[in-house]
């Protein structure tokens, strides 16, 4: 994939720079966030209804990313970016799982994150669960959330816009901001894969 | 440039769509290809894209938008320290004289909140845009495809847009 070259050049560049040592990952590296520092443990509601953990979820290398349905544009245009990284990644023949977190488990119920997350790819999960269930997985995450005051059943809420990379076994690999393309996404995730 | 993946997508869209691309014009200011991306089928907002050119030689402001759902408002997308915040622009959106103002993901946006049934590939809905000096005007957002299959195939296609995006 021609795209794929090009972001190769800069990845080298970026790891090259970073001089880590004993670290099979090293040609990989764009973010400098300590491994242990984000993920763990969580117990989260799936859009079947059930109760599932990050063993359930984190079967593959997964792309994880917390937000809400009630927003209609940055979230949606993440969530079909990580949808879109997915699919290039099934092209080349990696598999990956998509799990969307939401961080408004009042309005976003089992129903309405299986219907959002249905529209960006057949096999992301959308999670939601209790107001405990979610905070302890944002913090496991070190994800920010915070309603805005409104009074009524049309809050926003602020909330980071970062999609993990989790690794089965490993844990955290990565993070992409809101504005990395589904290619620089697919690309780096796929340095991961072949290093596993 | 930010946001380029769903440049690209709204680039392949316009470029889909260009043949029942549709303008409007109120005074000085040209509207064009207003859009909403197809929604979930228990989505409870919708956002309204478009492009505004101001024509004129002083400048307007979008104060507000109105359609048939229970809130409207023209938003901003703030982003500090990677935490997203949505901002509801209550002094409206100033289009200067002479300049194109995009509303498009990850920037501004008018928000439809409170919906009764999902946006759906092919359906329209009439907004009306209240400008400070150019007045109102009704247009129909037109509800497009988020992801298109042929955006799957992202070879060319997604090449040639992210060059004319940076």
């Amino acid at each position: 994939m021609k795209i794929f070259g090009i972001m190769a050049g800069a990845v080298i560049a970026t790891a090259a720079g970073q001089a880590l040592a004993q670290d099979q990952f090293a040609e990989c590296r764009a973010s400098t966030v300590g491994e242990a520092a984000i993920g763990g443990p969580f117990e989260l509601v799936d859009e079947n209804g059930h109760t599932v953990t990050d063993a359930d979820i984190i079967t593959a290398p997964t792309l994880v990313y917390f937000g809400y349905t009630f927003c209609p544009d940055v979230c949606p245009l993440d969530t079909a970016r990580n949808g879109l990284a997915m699919e290039f990644l099934e092209e080349a023949g990696h598999e990956v799982n998509g799990a969307f977190i939401t961080v408004d488990p009042g309005r976003d119920t089992v129903e309405v994150v299986r219907d959002f997350t249905d529209v960006f790819h057949p096999r992301m999960v959308g999670l939601t669960g209790s107001d405990d269930q979610i905070r302890v997985a944002a913090q496991a995450y070190r994800a920010f959330y915070r309603a805005q005051r409104s009074g009524d059943e049309f809050y926003l809420v602020d909330h980071s816009s970062f999609t993990y990379l989790m690794l089965p076994e490993i844990g955290f690999a990565e993070f992409f901001r809101s504005g990395a393309s589904a290619d620089e996404v697919a690309e780096l995730t796929a340095c991961y894969i072949d290093n596993m | 440039m930010k946001m380029m993946t769903m440049a690209a997508m709204a680039t392949a869209a316009l470029t889909a769509t260009a043949a029942f691309a549709h303008d409007y014009t109120v005074g000085d200011l040209i509207i064009a290809h207003p859009m909403s991306f197809e929604t979930a089928v228990t989505a409870q907002t919708g956002a309204g894209y478009l492009e505004i050119t101001n024509t004129g030689d002083i400048d307007d402001r979008l104060l507000e938008a109105r359609a048939d759902f229970p809130r409207v408002e023209v938003h901003e997308i703030v982003e500090v320290d990677d935490v997203m915040s949505m901002q509801h622009l209550t002094d409206g959106l100033v289009i200067p004289a002479g300049q194109t103002v995009t509303l498009e993901p990850g920037g501004y946006h008018i928000m439809l909140m409170g919906l009764s049934a999902p946006f759906v590939v092919g359906d329209e809905y009439p907004l009306t845009l209240v400008f400070e000096h150019a007045g109102e005007i009704e247009v129909m957002m037109q509800v497009e495809v988020r992801m298109a299959e042929t955006e799957m195939d992202h070879g060319d296609m997604d090449m040639d847009a992210e060059e004319a995006s940076e």
